[in-house]
């Protein structure tokens, strides 16, 4: 019991419960992803930006305005989340009719200038922000130190995804939703405003990535390339889960964040890798990703 | 200017105004030493680098103008990508008539760029540069290597550390050349101390932003320091997550072996607290650190504070400038190994760094100093970080020159 695989126990538990806590930042992210694909048909690349935006504007509400981290928790998502909906509305709703690509390119190269920008206004060592006062400390489990805050991530991070799920599964406007994926021009026969409601997904997606942000911006470094290094694999983790399954980049997300974290004990040099790895077998394996109807 | 010439000219001028332009640019170009800037302006290290960075080179130049020659500035972003910075240093030499490449960051794109200035007999000031390879085994007559090496960060913490009790030790390690030469060189003075290394583990670069796994298992090797053998935002990360886990409040020291105050100043005093580092310049040192420093960021605007490597960019122009006016511009620009010679033969002399002298294997000395981070109750007015522990003398901080191996010291 003392050593599996030649690790000691209490180490590996420890790896498994931090690769889920990363992977429930992956399945946030993957998630937002995965609603914007499955509704709009475009793969926003500008995920990264706007998730460091929502850290941003953590920041920024903080120490312009003196809003703590519970104000920021609400009103980030929602300032960001405006700004997705002025994005859509001005320049990705014109390319819905294009191949996939364009969208591609078009939020790729809107999150650059993105970061560009902030780089230029805040550096590149970003700013300091801390845990808020009701969730600092730690548990000892024994065989960690567990603070109380990756806890409540890992919480909060469950509680969106099954929200959203149920929104989209279970509700009407869920609903009509999924029908307007499947046949637009049908949905807006029955007198619903289907422009409208791609702008509002579009926007809510954008709001669910500035809510990992606000998430993110105690533990990890609020600087402008924090969402370019997870985007990467956000995506690869969408890929492997089906593009546009929302379920698929929930449990998707949160295995891939144990497989890396395991890969952290056992050959640390390929850390960054092994996502990539999975993602390859799965292609070659089933083309349209664990979840993705063909 | 001859008559003769003068008829040429405004024959010329009155002839055919285009044909004109290249033969006063000639002459105008002959009189005009220019300074590449070769550096990080939109990644990882541009806080270390970035807008202090020109604006310390261009201070340089006014301070010293008017002594008979132009001085012109150009910048460039080298994306911390040796091939980008080779291109770049390859055309600025070849087509635009730049005599001095500078800054450097990333090791790997200053080992690379100063091989293109041997090659092209011009001269490369590295300010921003970790490795000690680059004053060992990679120097040559046409380098030199300002500020801070990974040897100097190694032996000022890494003694201090050990000498404090810290004898156990775990090294996070950035997978890539500096990470590697950092870490080599603080093992030797570790072991040199009587210390161990009970481990190391290491960590993708770039791309890595959780090292919680990696703290966790420093902890399970119970070393008594954690030794972050890593850079600008990674370093950041480490320290933050460290906090967050308990590392420190276990007894854990971390020894952050490379810190900028742009880095400290990221953390905030909060977390960053307590951290000891070594740094060559520190901006509220004295009268002339601090003049110095009001000088660039009037220049450069922003908040970002002045970092020892920006002090490095003022002084390493202004001594190149002052060999330059010593030996005659046509000599400077006739050889980077000649000027390089004559800035070796000249003591410095600058409001960053004091007196000092540049070694035959191309590296400068002046004191190195180990700093601990102020309370935030200790921090008085903006930047006010840092308290000194300990002076270390220039001939003590460097590697001595018998033992980096190179080249030219043998010859």
């Amino acid at each position: 019991m003392d050593e599996i695989f030649g690790i000691p126990a209490p180490l590996l538990f420890g790896q498994l419960l931090l690769g889920l806590i990363n992977g429930a930042f992956y399945a946030l992210l993957s998630l937002g992803l995965a609603v914007i694909f499955g509704m709009l048909n475009v793969i926003n690349f500008t995920h990264g930006a706007q998730f460091m935006m929502g850290a941003f504007v953590a920041w920024m509400l903080l120490n312009y305005l003196g809003i703590g981290y519970w104000g920021a928790l609400l009103i980030a998502p929602l300032i960001v989340g405006l700004t997705g909906v002025i994005l859509e509305r001005t320049m990705i709703a014109r390319l819905y009719k294009l191949d996939h690509l364009y969208g591609l390119l078009l939020t790729f190269g809107v999150g650059l200038i993105i970061e560009g920008l902030f780089r230029n206004e805040f550096g590149s060592s970003g700013m300091p922000y801390r845990i808020p006062a009701e969730l600092t400390g730690a548990w000892d489990l024994g065989f960690m130190f567990m603070p109380i805050y990756r806890g409540w991530v890992v919480v909060v991070a469950l509680v969106m995804c099954l929200a959203t799920w149920l929104v989209i599964e279970k509700t009407k406007i869920g609903s009509y939703l999924r029908a307007a994926t499947e046949n637009p021009a049908l949905v807006q026969a029955f007198g619903i405003n289907v422009p409208r409601m791609m702008t509002l997904t579009y926007g809510a997606g954008v709001a669910l990535a500035a809510f990992a942000g606000v998430l993110a911006a105690p533990i990890y470094s609020v600087n402008p390339q924090m969402g370019a290094n997870l985007i990467i694999i956000v995506f690869a983790v969408v890929v492997i889960g089906g593009m546009g399954s929302i379920l698929g980049s929930v449990i998707t997300g949160f295995s891939l964040g144990v497989i890396e974290g395991l890969t952290k004990v056992f050959y640390p040099e390929a850390s960054s890798t092994v996502i990539f790895v999975v993602m390859a077998i799965v292609l070659l394996a089933r083309p349209a990703g664990l979840f993705g109807r063909s | 200017m001859t008559e003769a010439t003068r008829r040429t000219l405004l024959g010329g001028i009155a002839a055919a105004p285009l044909a004109a332009a290249p033969l006063s640019a000639r002459a105008q170009a002959a009189n005009t030493i220019r300074i590449g800037v070769l550096t990080d302006l939109s990644g990882t290290f541009r806080d270390l680098n970035g807008p202090n960075t020109v604006a310390a080179t261009r201070l340089a130049a006014q301070e010293f103008a008017g002594r008979g020659f132009n001085v012109e500035v150009v910048v460039a972003d080298h994306q911390n990508r040796p091939d980008v910075g080779v291109n770049i240093a390859r055309q600025w030499f070849d087509r635009e008539n730049v005599d001095v490449v500078t800054s450097l960051a990333a090791s790997s794109v200053a080992l690379a760029v100063s091989d293109v200035a041997r090659e092209r007999n011009k001269v490369a000031i590295a300010t921003s540069t970790a490795t000690s390879d680059l004053t060992g085994r990679a120097c040559n007559a046409n380098t030199i290597h300002w500020v801070y090496d990974t040897y100097m960060l190694a032996k000022t913490s890494g003694l201090a550390t050990v000498r404090a009790g810290g004898d156990t030790w775990f090294f996070m390690t950035a997978d890539y050349a500096f990470g590697h030469a950092l870490e080599r060189d603080t093992s030797n003075f570790v072991r040199a101390a009587g210390g161990r290394i009970v481990g190391s583990v290491r960590t993708p670069f770039p791309g890595t932003t959780d090292f919680s796994s990696f703290l966790l298992q420093a902890q399970a090797s119970r070393a008594k320091v954690i030794g972050l053998a890593n850079a600008g935002v990674d370093t950041i990360n480490s320290i933050k997550q460290a906090a967050e886990f308990g590392i420190t409040r276990r007894g854990i020291k971390i020894a952050s072996l490379l810190l900028f105050i742009t880095d400290v100043h990221a953390l905030g005093l909060q977390v960053a607290q307590g951290l000891i580092c070594a740094n060559t310049f520190y901006w509220d040192a004295n009268d002339q650190t601090r003049g110095l420093t009001r000088r660039i960021r009037a220049l450069a605007g922003g908040d970002t504070p002045v970092a020892m490597s920006h002090a490095g960019d003022y002084a390493g122009t202004l001594h190149y400038l002052k060999a330059v006016a010593d030996m005659g511009v046509a000599n400077a620009k006739a050889s980077g190994r000649a000027t390089v010679e004559r800035m070796k033969a000249m003591p410095t002399q600058d409001d960053a760094f004091g007196a000092g002298t540049i070694r035959a294997d191309g590296r400068k000395l002046h004191p190195a100093y180990l700093y601990e981070v102020k309370t935030p109750a200790e921090s008085r007015y903006q930047h006010d970080y840092y308290k000194l522990l300990q002076t270390t003398t220039a001939e003590e901080a460097f590697r001595p020159l018998a033992e980096g191996g190179c080249p030219l010291i043998r010859t």
